[in-house]
């Protein structure tokens, strides 16, 4: 019998946002432990890609089929996709006025924890899981005692995200253009909390525009996107060539 | 072996029966509303002439006035004579034996509410099981106010054992001919609370009606007088957060406070009549006059309201800043569904120097829901540097709510400031996927949200009773996206 340890396989995945195509058939396949950066310009379907894993509602899956761990992924929804494991670090994590921080992370925690038939955490219990969790991180409790993300720096947003992700240890880490808006002392980091969380069990896709993420967090497999699917794949190197030449150089392959 | 029906009779013989237990009536008065109803009425309760007086001049006021119809607010006309104006309360033979009798859909509120099986049985009209726990509990409850010399009963029996307080502060702060409203209740209010606390005594507890539970079946036609002498402080709780459902479709009850120098005040109400069904058929509508005189200086009112019931809302809690630096203070959170609609605010009049107020006011309109917020600040001529900041936000879950905002601001002092604040936000789908992402399912998302929208106003209530009220907004939005 085949050792299968796929994770996250996607086929032929069309979607669309208010009738607009934007994936166009992409394909992919992730393993447990592995990450993978998707790359590309501007408009090539990467964050509806991010998205659409995630099942976000405004896109809808017009063909094609996501498998996450043996199951069809589209038949779950948003929440069911987040209790089993998929977290998707947010481009533009969202305000959430008069919600304190630390009631929202331990709210979202125990909703989780009773999803899988685990007990809730007490208000002691949560507060050294969280203590323990912002020191492997280095990071201080200043974001714990405001509200959501409200008035956030935009590296303590992105901070904010891999807090998160620490503390629901996903299966799937998704991170939507994590680097894009940080200064060096906040993408550092962050990439070293990504590396913390590395773990054989835990697959990761960075979607990034920039190379310079990769420096810090070293991926197994680089894919470039252009016109809503993958057109090439290949390790490290390929990124640092696209540094080199632009995205020109594919797109304008894909083209010709 | 004794039973709880036998502990109850000891209660009553040993003289608790006045406080505690309502007298068991079985009768109904005919609809409709004359003086000889009136007079019955004063009779039943044993008044004293005095009451009786002031019931047919208000009455007599009554006749001349017109219903008023300035609120954003629509129901059909409401048919005075066909109102009975004294239903006796639930008594132990009308009243469900268990709870087994009781509609099953309260019961489940109450279960999501948390709220223990013999409070679920008081607040549902069970006779004696309930009874029989809670004597015990208002007993002491009873004995330590004496101690303190605070003075917490019916408004009925502080009219015949304190006939000065009542003769001196009943209708001093809303008199009868203050609105139509105000005018029929004066004539014809049922029953009610009377706080009295003494020169310089810290009331040892927050206040409730839960205590007075009984009393809150009795009618649609309550009157509340709260008179806290100087330096003293006084917190109270009305209402309770299960719903009250009544047949009677009126509600017009009157609430007044009197802080005399140095007095603090803290009324903080839960309001969750029934609301009618989703079509807007049958519900409470809940036109209520209140209104505290912050008479002494320095003396502070605060009113903290969560309305989630009624089909229709129409009250202002107000404060007369008639004290030198005295403080008044509004904090609300309203919320419409369905086919409800809410008419609320509050007016500030600002009359002494250096008197400041505050209005925290949140607004949430869910289906069809509308809900306005109507507020008066007036700085009169001898308000030097007064202060008023105004707050009013309003959240729409859905596409076919609605939300208005009335302020109104009046200024005779140039040195007094007024400053208002408003904003209008929707529940924003990107605030859901984020939370749903999280883990959360959708109504937990919005229950969450919400509460982060109105966590000023829970803030100022006392601790039970905001975590009672954050539940109650949660069932009471429970489908409401989506």
């Amino acid at each position: 019998m085949k050792q299968t340890s796929s994770l996250l396989s996607v086929n032929h995945l069309q979607a669309s946002v208010d009738n607009k195509p934007i994936l166009k058939g992409l394909n992919l396949e992730v393993k447990a432990g592995e990450i993978h950066a998707i790359m590309g310009p501007n408009g090539s379907g990467k964050s509806t890609f991010a998205n659409v894993l995630a099942g976000h509602e405004d896109y809808t899956v017009s063909a094609g089929n996501i498998h996450y761990l043996g199951e069809n992924l589209l038949d779950l929804s948003v929440e069911e996709r987040a209790h089993k494991g998929i977290f998707l670090a947010f481009q533009y994590p969202v305000e959430i006025p008069g919600v304190n921080n630390m009631v929202f992370l331990r709210t979202a925690l125990n909703a989780m924890r009773t999803a899988k038939g685990e007990d809730e955490l007490s208000a002691p219990a949560f507060m050294k899981l969280i203590r323990k969790t912002l020191a492997e991180l280095e990071m201080d409790d200043r974001l714990l005692k405001r509200a959501v993300n409200v008035g956030f720096s935009g590296g303590e947003k992105k901070r904010n995200e891999i807090l998160q992700m620490a503390l629901f240890q996903p299966r799937l880490a998704i991170l939507d253009e994590t680097d894009s808006g940080l200064d060096i002392d906040a993408l550092r980091q962050v990439a070293k909390g990504v590396n913390k969380l590395r773990d054989p069990q835990r697959s990761m896709i960075l979607v990034t525009h920039y190379q310079r993420l990769l420096d810090s967090i070293e991926p197994d497999y680089v894919h470039v996107m252009a016109d809503g699917r993958i057109v090439r794949t290949g390790d490290k190197s390929l990124a640092l060539e696209l540094e080199d030449k632009g995205y020109s150089w594919i797109t304008d392959e894909e083209a010709a | 072996m004794r039973t709880s029906n036998d502990i109850v009779e000891d209660m009553q013989q040993s003289g608790y029966s006045e406080g505690f237990i309502t007298e068991i009536e079985s009768d109904t008065f005919p609809p409709g509303l004359d003086e000889a109803i009136i007079r019955k009425l004063s009779a039943k309760k044993q008044e004293p002439e005095y009451m009786l007086e002031r019931r047919l001049k208000a009455y007599q006021y009554w006749q001349t006035m017109q219903e008023p119809h300035w609120g954003k607010v629509e129901y059909p006309e409401i048919d005075y004579q066909a109102i009975s104006y004294f239903s006796a309360p639930k008594s132990g033979e009308d009243a469900p034996k268990s709870l087994d009798e009781v509609d099953p859909a309260l019961l489940e509120t109450y279960n999501k509410l948390g709220i223990p099986l013999v409070e679920q049985q008081l607040l549902a009209g069970v006779a004696v099981d309930a009874v029989f726990d809670s004597v015990s509990v208002a007993t002491t409850f009873r004995e330590e106010l004496k101690k303190a010399g605070v003075i917490f009963c019916s408004i009925s029996e502080a009219i015949r054992d304190y006939p000065e307080l009542v003769q001196k502060y009943l209708g001093s702060v809303v008199p009868h001919t203050d609105n139509f409203f105000a005018a029929l209740n004066a004539a014809v209010f049922s029953d009610g609370t009377f706080v009295y606390v003494p020169e310089g005594v810290r009331c040892p507890m927050e206040l409730s009606t839960y205590f007075r539970i009984n009393e809150a079946n009795t009618g649609q036609f309550e009157r509340t007088l709260i008179i806290a002498e100087k330096g003293s402080y006084v917190s109270y709780l009305e209402g309770c957060t299960a719903p009250m459902r009544d047949e009677n479709q009126l509600h017009a009850a009157v609430v007044e406070l009197i802080a005399l120098e140095d007095a603090q005040i803290k009324y903080s109400t839960v309001q969750n009549w029934y609301p009618g069904d989703a079509e807007g058929k049958g519900g409470i509508y809940n036109f209520v006059t209140k209104r505290g005189i912050c008479k002494g200086d320095r003396s502070h009112i605060s009113w903290t309201q969560v309305e989630t019931g009624s089909a229709i809302t129409w009250k202002y809690p107000s404060c007369i800043l008639k004290g030198d630096d005295s403080i008044g203070e509004f904090y609300s959170v309203a919320v419409t569904r369905g086919r409800q609609q809410a008419d609320t605010g509050t007016k500030m009049y600002h009359i002494g120097k250096n008197t400041r107020s505050t209005i925290v006011s949140k607004g949430i309109s869910a289906d069809r829901g509308v809900n306005s917020y109507r507020g008066l600040v007036r700085m009169n001529k001898g308000a030097e540097t007064g202060r008023n900041h105004t707050q009013c936000d309003s959240l729409l879950i859905g596409d076919q709510c609605a939300a208005h905002t009335f302020p109104y601001i009046e200024v005779a002092n140039p040195t007094a400031r007024v400053e208002h604040e408003a904003t209008t936000s929707k529940i924003d789908a990107n605030q859901l996927f984020y939370c749903k992402q999280r883990g959360l399912s959708e109504e937990e998302a919005v229950a969450l949200i919400v509460n982060g929208f109105c966590k000023e106003v829970f803030n100022e209530l006392p601790m039970e009773f905001a975590v009672e009220a954050r539940k109650l907004l949660e069932i009471s939005l429970e489908g409401a996206v989506g």
